[in-house]
């Protein structure tokens, strides 16, 4: 099994997004582990800006050849940008999912809903990561 | 979970494995050079350009034989039986009492009239294999599921892999299979597949799998001969608007439905849930089994609700991916006959949004097989 990259400053959920948060800005992606499960990604769906998500609700979809899956929002806010490169090829979420796979930037509510979300030592427990 | 013969093969190429239909199989194979995913699409299109290598070991395969054997096959199949000479394969059904459909099958003719080999699906060989117990009239029947494995090799290039190791063998037309030898044990190796590509099925007793396996590999090298996952394996086959089991057809499908009339014969024969699966032909007839390819964004899965233009529900997709070929989003699914003329337009309920469609000739892409067919 391979070794996945955690950075050690990020959030993650238990449905495999990262969330790099700066000030009450969060950016939004799925982690290595995720692309790598599923495979070529083919398609994805993302919201519009001014749209409100809510954490641990979905907020768009990322397909590859075989599988749909859910994009769960790991804050509530209001998108603010959305990573256009993404949609056009999504095939960049495969090549670098930490970075400009990112897929929307969320003006957060409340920070304080960051304590529901995972460290970089529990989400690599999760993965089996050694 | 079951494995077959070439799992430690697959391991060692670096295949993903997944569960599928209770056996352990190859879903795709990683690249070792870079441990990143070689992918679904680069796989499926080395098929349609080069050649490509399928475990299909978890197949079912039931034996029939004796005197009644054929009496039991015309009334366990829809298709006629009678006509196969020894060496030839025909696709058939497994007709059920309420006119639906068991398995999709191919009979392949060892001996006429007393000797034939059942290739079933994987996911229902145990109950098609109480199925044939229970409808036998009086053939001797033995369930060889696990004594055979299997290997498909597809591809432009198959034809001459295969022709090296089976010597002869390029001489087999479709649907005809040849008994060989390899390593001493019996073989047969049938130009069937489920690719749209031309090659060759070719069953294997299991002891002998691996050695086979290998034996294409190496021989194959020149020609790029690599194995080839159960997720290419379906893309290639959603392109050819190949029924699968569980997807386009199951136990409450009606044939005429599907667009496999052409395997029933209900002329030529008696066989199980005939007249019920004769009175329904009229309503089956009312809604068809059509490709689209989408026109807005968008992927078609299976399950997601067809609509027409006002709205109102028309039928139901069956199958959906991006075609590798076509890199576009293709589907297949069942529609109102209204509906079902190449050109039309629908909708697919793309998770609550009504993306457009647009009904389509299929199969999707032209390989090789389908244009010697046309001429």
């Amino acid at each position: 099994m391979a070794n996945f990259t955690v950075p050690e400053e990020n959030y993650y959920t238990k449905d495999h997004e990262w969330a790099s948060v700066d000030e009450n800005m969060c950016t939004v992606g799925v982690t290595e582990y995720a692309q790598d499960s599923l495979g070529e990604v083919v398609y994805v769906e993302l919201p519009e800006t001014g749209q409100k998500v809510t954490q641990g609700e979905p907020f768009g979809v990322v397909e590859s050849v075989k599988a749909v899956s859910d994009l769960v929002s790991p804050v509530s806010g209001t998108v603010v940008e959305v990573n256009d490169s993404v949609m056009e090829n999504p095939g960049i979420i495969n090549d670098d999912a930490m970075n400009d796979g990112w897929l929307v930037r969320i003006e957060m509510d409340s920070e304080k809903e960051l304590a529901n979300l995972m460290r970089a030592p529990d989400y690599r427990k999760m993965i089996g990561n050694k | 979970m079951k494995s077959t013969p070439l799992k430690a093969e697959h391991e060692a190429a670096h295949a993903k494995m997944v569960e599928f239909a209770g056996w352990y199989m190859p879903v795709e194979y990683l690249s070792a050079e870079t441990g990143s995913a070689g992918g679904i699409r680069s796989e499926h299109m080395h098929v349609r350009e080069k050649v490509g290598l399928f475990d299909v070991s978890h197949m079912g395969e039931i034996r029939v034989r004796g005197e009644r054997a054929l009496e039991t096959l015309q009334w366990l199949t829809t298709n006629d039986v009678t006509k196969l000479s020894n060496g030839c394969a025909q696709y058939s059904l497994l007709p059920n009492e309420k006119g639906g459909v068991v398995d999709d099958i191919i009979v392949y003719c060892v001996e006429s009239g007393r000797d034939y080999l059942v290739c079933v699906n994987a996911a229902n060989a145990e109950k098609d294999w109480a199925w044939f117990q229970s409808h036998n009239r009086g053939a001797d029947l033995k369930n060889e599921s696990a004594d055979w494995g299997q290997v498909a090799v597809q591809g432009p290039r198959a034809v001459e892999l295969v022709n090296r190791i089976f010597t002869g063998v390029a001489a087999v037309p479709p649907f005809h299979f040849m008994p060989v030898h390899f390593d001493r044990a019996l073989c047969f190796a049938a130009r069937t597949g489920y690719t749209g590509e031309d090659g060759f099925e070719i069953f294997v007793p299991s002891a002998q799998v691996t050695k086979l396996w290998r034996e294409l590999l190496s021989r194959g090298s020149d020609l790029e001969a690599r194995p080839i996952g159960l997720g290419a394996r379906d893309t290639l086959r959603t392109e050819m608007k190949y029924s699968l089991y569980g997807h386009e057809i199951d136990d409450t499908t009606n044939p005429y439905a599907a667009g496999l009339g052409w395997v029933v014969k209900p002329d030529a024969k008696d066989f199980i849930g005939k007249d019920v699966m004769l009175a329904q032909k009229p309503a089956g007839l009312k809604e068809k089994l059509v490709g689209f390819c989408m026109v807005d964004k968008g992927i078609p899965r299976n399950g997601y609700r067809v609509l027409g233009i006002d709205n109102r529900e028309i039928g139901r997709v069956t199958s959906g991916t991006v075609s590798p070929t076509l890199n576009k989003s293709i589907g297949i699914a069942y529609v109102h006959s209204d509906f079902s003329p190449v050109g039309s337009e629908i909708l697919i309920d793309i998770r609550g949004r009504g993306a457009k469609a647009r009904v389509t000739a299929t199969p999707f892409v032209q390989t090789a097989l389908t244009k010697k067919k046309e001429n």
